[in-house]
């Protein structure tokens, strides 16, 4: 079938459903999402939402923006980081009108806890900046958004995944969709399409990230020619269920949790004096393979699926059921441990992609050159860039909302004044015919391949990267690009045939793999998240830039876009 | 550990019964349900279906029977539901509501439930300031109602819905009750025609199996009570009768 809308909004989690209730006021709008909406990861979202509203004690947007800044080791674009900071505040407001059931503080207001790398005046200590419902805020956002969307009539298409980009040279005109339910391939045309896919940590095989988060936009657009950026740089959060990677949120910190080694040692104190386990993520996951490399671990083996502890028993029992009690349940049911007891074993977890698909401030798609005209991203999938090379904490949950919100705006008066573009309606029979073509003969199950991937990119493009690893890492990502030709789905069936869209998941989370891999082997610089013991220092004179990397076929060709350091000056990052 | 699943298969095109069929894997005793089913889905037989994501008990996409109760897979581990060696562990999809293949189920008509008692905040003031004010105390009384995720698992499990099909179900009350208790909403008024109806909040005997089966352990049956309560205030207030009157 052929759809024709204003507007289609490619995911319903926190980014998408924002983008649809600004665009929808005024453009006819769908919102085509392969999960039921109240699926999407940003459920998942536990500690909180970081805005500057003070209601603990001073805060202001300045402080947030310029954390966000050193934050990001500076490669962070300032313009960018002072929008999401400044409009953090009424967007926060915004979602508790529109009904978020955020925790109070005893006046009756917004509650705030603190977080990683979060301080008051530029870096004087702590600050209660993070707004949070118990430990589960991104379900309350997802929540809300979707139940303003249930009371606002948006037209959803659940179960819609979307496999392709149509475009008309730098003109986005539609996408092509499969439906899970009757396996048709459809065309939706429209004035404006927003990707708001989410994550893909399912690259790495220890991660936090949903079975579904599988980077299916970045990768749609990479496949069409459009380069991505930074995507060298991926949080390891320093904060998993050892060995299943379910996050233990920094909340936990917050609150007073602290990490030791096996000798009981609060070893935080010697990589961030004044910070210490609130220091940014990077540094607290590179911290904690430091001393499991120097065997500190609690098995003390060197290996890097080795743990620390994170202990939360001196908090007391009431502060953990009342602040963290999903956390307190994930410990009961995957570890049979008490975290008001005992202290939890826990080890970095590939959390969050700060690179992706490039956008500016409105969320439309562009390469430094070139803009994409009526192509838009937000949320994790997109790189705008507020979080350069390592994110903090609760400023994702901003991002959806504040870009979210601008790229539905500036969608919404954009499509007032174009037409639709060309489609070429073939696009959808190809693609049928490239899924039969799946079906046909025998081949290979996708497990094997599956596994592989994970291991090979959380063995050599983790939290600790070397030449040597990443030039490894590629050649086996080729390689198993390669393999995957032969994969073949089993299942003949038309409807609810899930395995041809877990085949074409896979091949998004390959090519997405390559491009990984090769910008992180093509940065000769620590900086953030993305730290290489052959090169341990920031390199502002040859590195203070975006890496933009284009998928053709095998290969990936790099390019670089200027960082926006228009505020603030670059310094060393010391906590 | 070797296990066998025996699962529920059911053709997507056929309308009949479906059949079991049993696979033998080896997984370890922490595992979760979950990691068999992906195991299977990608290594041995790539045409089951059910459906998945989160893989903590977040999202609630995976709900199913497992060895005859509502849980689910992703929050049920492999010990959880075996004692030795060899052990059979049956998974089937949720009841009351239609099958659409192997383990997935329907959830339409759950969710039209869910949106008939309009579950979005219905504000009972304009905003004078920043944020609306609402103390700790009133914040604490609807908090449980806010950990629903719409997993189906009580509606699976209520007997009320084996003869009465058109019963709204406990979740939509749980959603209801999510804004009934919320201090910043016009509360129970804007629902009552859905909640004190026949088959809105009535048809509950108190049982107590959605209460046994909620992966996110809302006190399901007492919150159902407390909305029931809250109606038969309203009504007696206004010297009305409620419709289980
Ligand atoms: C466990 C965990 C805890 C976190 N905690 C916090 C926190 O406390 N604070 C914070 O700021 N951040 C947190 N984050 C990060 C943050 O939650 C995510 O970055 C964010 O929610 C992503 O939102 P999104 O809208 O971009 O995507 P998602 O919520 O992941 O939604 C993606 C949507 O895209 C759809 N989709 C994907 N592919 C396709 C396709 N091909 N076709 C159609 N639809 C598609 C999906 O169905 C889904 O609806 C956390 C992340 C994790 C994993
Ligand atoms: S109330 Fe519990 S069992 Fe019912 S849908 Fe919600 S989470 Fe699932
Ligand atoms: S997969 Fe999300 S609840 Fe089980």
């Amino acid at each position: 079938m052929v759809y024709e809308f204003d507007a289609v909004i490619v995911g319903a989690g926190g980014a998408g459903l924002y983008a649809a209730l600004e665009a929808g006021r005024t453009a006819k709008t769908a919102v085509i999402s392969k999960l039921y909406p109240m699926r999407s990861h940003t459920g998942a979202a536990q500690g909180g939402i970081g805005a500057a509203l003070g209601n603990v004690e001073e805060d202001k947007p300045e402080w947030h923006a310029f954390d966000t800044v050193k934050g990001g080791d500076y490669l962070v674009d300032q313009e960018a980081a002072r929008i999401l900071a400044e409009e953090a505040v009424q967007t926060v407001y915004d979602l508790e009108n529109r009904g978020l059931p955020f925790s109070r503080t005893p006046e009756g207001r917004i509650a705030q806890r603190r977080f990683g790398g979060h301080t008051r005046n530029f870096g004087e200590g702590p600050v209660h900046r993070s707004c949070y419902a118990a430990d589960r805020t991104g379900n309350m956002i997802l929540q809300t958004l979707y139940q303003q969307c249930i009371k606002n009539d948006v037209h959803f298409f659940d179960e819609f995944q979307v496999v392709e980009l149509l475009l008309d040279g730098t003109r986005c005109t539609g996408v092509v969709v499969f439906e899970l339910k009757t396996g048709e391939v459809h065309i939706f045309r429209a004035k404006a399409v927003l990707f708001a896919t989410g994550g893909f940590g399912r690259m790495f095989r220890i991660t936090s990230n949903a079975i579904a988060n599988t980077g299916d936009g970045p990768a749609v657009l990479a496949r069409a020619g459009i380069p991505m950026e930074d995507m060298e740089f991926f949080q390891f959060h320093p904060t998993g269920i050892k060995g299943m990677g379910i996050l233990i949120t920094e909340g936990v910190r917050g609150e007073g949790g602290i990490l030791l080694n096996s000798k009981g040692e609060r070893f935080m104190e010697r990589y961030a004096p004044t910070m210490l386990d609130l220091a940014p993520r990077d540094m607290v996951s590179r911290a904690i393979m430091t001393e499991i490399l120097e065997g500190r671990g609690v098995r003390g083996d060197r290996e890097i699926d080795d743990w620390v502890m994170l202990d939360a028993s001196h908090l007391g029992r009431d502060v953990v059921e009342s602040k963290i009690p999903d956390i307190a349940d994930f410990c009961r049911t995957y570890l049979a441990i008490d975290p008001a007891e005992e202290p939890m074993p826990v080890q970095p977890t590939a959390h969050y992609a700060m690179g992706g698909i490039p956008t500016d401030v409105h969320g439309r798609v562009d390469t430094g050159g070139t803009i994409y005209e009526g192509l838009y991203a937000a949320g994790e999938c997109a790189c705008v860039s507020v979080h350069g090379a390592n994110r903090l904490g609760t400023n994702s949950l901003v991002d959806l909302v504040v870009f979210g919100r601008r790229a539905g705006k500036h969608i919404a008066e954009y499509v007032q004044n174009v037409s639709h573009g060309p489609v070429d309606e073939g696009a959808a029979k190809a693609y049928e015919a490239r899924v039969a073509q799946l079906k046909t003969e025998k081949g290979k199950h996708p497990g094997p391949i599956y596994r592989e991937m994970q291991s090979v990119m959380t063995a050599k493009v983790g939290v600790y990267r070397e030449e040597g690893q990443m030039l490894e890492a590629v050649a086996a990502i080729r390689k198993l690009r390669e393999d995957f030709q032969e994969v073949r789905v089993q299942d003949t069936a038309e409807n609810f045939n899930t395995e041809v869209l877990a085949i074409l998941e896979l091949e998004n989370l390959l090519d997405l793999s390559l491009i990984t891999a090769v910008s992180a082997e093509n940065r000769q610089e620590s900086r953030g998240a993305h730290s290489r013991p052959d090169y341990p220092d920031r390199d502002d004179e040859g590195w203070l830039k975006h890496t933009l990397a284009r998928l053709d076929g095998d290969k990936v060709s790099i390019d670089y876009k200027s960082v926006d350091v228009g505020i603030w000056e670059p310094k060393p990052r010391v906590y | 550990m070797n296990v066998v699943l025996e699962l529920y298969r059911q053709d997507p095109t056929s309308t009949g019964e479906g059949e079991f069929k049993r696979y033998e894997l080896t997984l370890e005793p922490t595992d979760r349900i979950l990691d068999g089913l992906i195991r299977i889905s990608r290594d041995m037989d790539g045409t089951l279906s059910f459906r998945k994501s989160c893989a903590h008990g977040v999202c609630g996409s995976d709900a199913m029977r497992i060895n005859g109760k509502e849980r689910l897979a992703c929050k049920t581990l492999v010990q959880d539901v075996t004692e030795k060696e060899g052990d059979v562990v049956r998974i089937e999809p949720l009841r009351h509501l239609a099958v659409q293949r192997d383990l997935m189920v329907d959830q339409q008509v759950f969710f039209e439930k869910f949106r008939s008692v309009k579950p979005f905040l219905i504000p009972k003031d304009e905003v004078q300031e920043k944020e609306r004010l609402q103390s700790p105390e009133e914040r604490a009384l609807f908090d449980e109602a806010t950990k629903c995720i719409n997993c189906s698992a009580c509606y699976s499990a209520c007997p009320v819905l084996d003869d009465n099909p058109d019963f709204i179900g406990p979740a939509a009350i749980v959603a209801a009750a999510r804004y009934v208790f919320d201090s910043r909403d016009q509360g129970l008024e804007a629902r009552l025609d859905v909640l004190d109806s026949k088959n809105g909040v009535w048809p509950c005997e108190n049982h107590f199996e959605c209460t046994r089966v909620c992966p996110r352990d809302i006190k399901i049956t007492k919150l159902i009570n407390l909305t029931k309560r809250e109606i038969k205030k309203y009504r007696e207030a206004r010297g009305e009768k409620t419709a289980e009157e």
